[in-house]
């Protein structure tokens, strides 16, 4: 299983790139990561004539932390988001995820712009994308323009990206403040993709419950968020019990069946593993410094 | 795809291998694992899946694991990796292959490579796995000999043995 041959791009800029990718138009793939193109070219599955490879574009592997949110380059690995100090302190949501992408092997090379770009409903961070609200950032030879993740996602595999557009950054919206966060997953082995697996946030005032939201890995074909805040809004987190969202989340999915796990199975996965993760975002709501439990 | 038919042009790439600038002229499409076997005849890079699942192909770029069958040759350029044949010779083995080979952590060694490669980068950031760590280390490797035992007790095996070999170094420096 080889590549068919393609022309190699290796632009420095960004401003190279997208002319790059403006000139061959149909033709042409971003190559970041590799960790999900390359097997598609190995297995032929995807035969572009051109790559353009974002290796040694300058200025794309920063991580920003704002009062904000969290400002991730294009060439940001997974690894080092992961490791980042400052991201996980403003969002632990993101290494409490990223711990279920892959291994760590692999995550070496990932990028999580490429990830979000590929929109794999069976990826982690499309839907921590979609639970922080956030925006991908976009560069083409014609300008420049900013995608909320809502209108980013359009079906399983498929974004509203076009061809000659780059991604050139993702913005994870932080939470507010008293918000604790949780991201459970069942998979076969760990590092696997998940057969089911739910993100959560939950937000406490007062000791009270203001909010609380859901999203899904494997279980939706493209990144949702589920608000379940109804019935437990108002309610002492300390008292609450989560199983409560149980139909809220069985009305809310209609996973597919496939050969690692029958539909019905994923349902029963996403109802329980949601319960687990409200639980867990709402014990770390309590706690200071919140969603900051043991990642 | 649409389009004329891509005509292959060779690329000269020169990555530095085990500390050694390696120079090949190479299409394109030339994985980092089929440049590194084919190209500079360096065979103990093994190729199992070419889709990231085996882990057979890892390789230290830069000095983390990474799957050498996932990275072109091109890209690697300018970057520094570390193969199996870049951990110690059969004289002077280094701690992790001297721990597989006490421990029987190999059958048929197809996968070893990537095990030895995964291992040497995962101790030098975590020293003192736990059994539990250990087998989680390893989780991204597939073998379909040893059922796994014999690697998760290598992988402590050799931790063990970079700490006397660290303690060495510093008797002898005092
Ligand atoms: C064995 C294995 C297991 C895996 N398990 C998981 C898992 O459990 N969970 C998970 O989420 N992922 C998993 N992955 C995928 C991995 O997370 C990838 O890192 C990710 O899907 C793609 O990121 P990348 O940087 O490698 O992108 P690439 O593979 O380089 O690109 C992927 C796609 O996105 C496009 N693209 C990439 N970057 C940009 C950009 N900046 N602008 C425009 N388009 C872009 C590419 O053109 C391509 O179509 C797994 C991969 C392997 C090999
Ligand atoms: S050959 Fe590269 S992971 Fe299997
Ligand atoms: S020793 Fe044979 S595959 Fe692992």
């Amino acid at each position: 299983m080889k590549p068919a041959p393609f022309v190699h791009h290796a632009p420095r800029t960004v401003d190279e790139a997208t002319s790059v990718l403006a000139d061959v138009g149909h033709d042409g793939k971003v190559l970041a990561g590799g960790q999900s193109l390359v097997p598609m070219l190995n297995m032929r599955l995807a035969t572009p004539a051109h790559l353009v490879d974002l290796d040694r574009v300058a200025g794309l592997d920063g991580v920003e932390v704002t009062a904000d949110h969290v400002r991730v380059g294009a060439l940001v690995r997974h690894a080092d988001l992961e490791r980042h100090e400052q991201a996980y302190a403003a969002l632990p949501l993101l290494r409490q995820a990223l711990r279920h992408v892959a291994h760590p092997v692999i995550r070496n090379r990932g990028t999580t712009v490429g990830s979000i770009a590929h929109a794999d409903a069976a990826g982690e961070m499309p839907s921590v994308l979609a639970l922080c609200d956030g925006v991908v950032e976009v560069a083409s030879a014609t300008g420049a323009r900013e995608i909320p993740w809502h209108d980013f996602f359009l079906g399983p595999l498929e974004t509203s990206l076009a061809p000659e557009e780059l991604a050139v950054a993702v913005r994870f919206g932080r939470l507010p403040a008293g918000t604790g966060t949780a991201f459970v997953e069942r998979a076969r082995r760990h590092g696997d993709y998940a057969l089911a697996g739910v993100g959560a946030a939950v937000t406490v005032a007062d000791g009270t419950v203001t909010r609380a939201r859901l999203t899904f890995v494997s279980v939706t074909d493209v990144p949702t968020v589920l608000d379940v805040t109804g019935p437990f809004a108002g309610r002492e987190q300390s008292s609450v019990d989560w199983s409560g969202a149980a139909e809220l989340v069985a009305a809310a999915v209609t996973p597919e069946g496939d050969i690692h796990a029958t539909a019905e199975y994923r349902r029963m996965l996403a109802v329980e593993l949601s319960r687990i993760a409200l639980a867990e975002a709402a014990a770390r709501s309590a706690a200071p410094g919140s969603g900051r439990g043991a990642a | 795809m649409s389009g004329d038919p891509v005509v292959e042009e060779l690329l000269d790439v020169t990555v530095t291998v085990n500390g050694v600038p390696r120079h090949a002229r190479v299409p394109a499409r030339r994985l980092l694992s089929d440049f590194l076997r084919h190209d500079l005849g360096l065979t103990g890079t093994h190729v199992g899946c070419e889709h990231g699942v085996c882990g057979a192909c890892t390789v230290l770029l830069d000095g983390r694991p990474a799957r050498s069958c996932l990275v072109f040759a091109v890209t690697a350029q300018a970057h520094a990796v570390t193969t199996v044949e870049g951990l110690g010779t059969r004289e002077a083995m280094g701690p992790v292959q001297r721990a597989f080979a006490e421990c029987h952590g190999l059958q048929c060694g197809f996968c070893t490579p990537g095990f030895l490669t995964t291992v040497t980068a995962y101790l030098e950031e975590h020293p003192h796995p736990t059994q539990d760590e250990a087998r989680e280390a390893i989780s991204g490797n597939l073998c379909r000999c040893t059922g796994y035992q014999n690697i998760v007790r290598s992988v402590l095996r050799a931790a063990e043995l970079r700490e006397a070999a660290e303690a060495d170094a510093t008797a002898g420096d005092s």
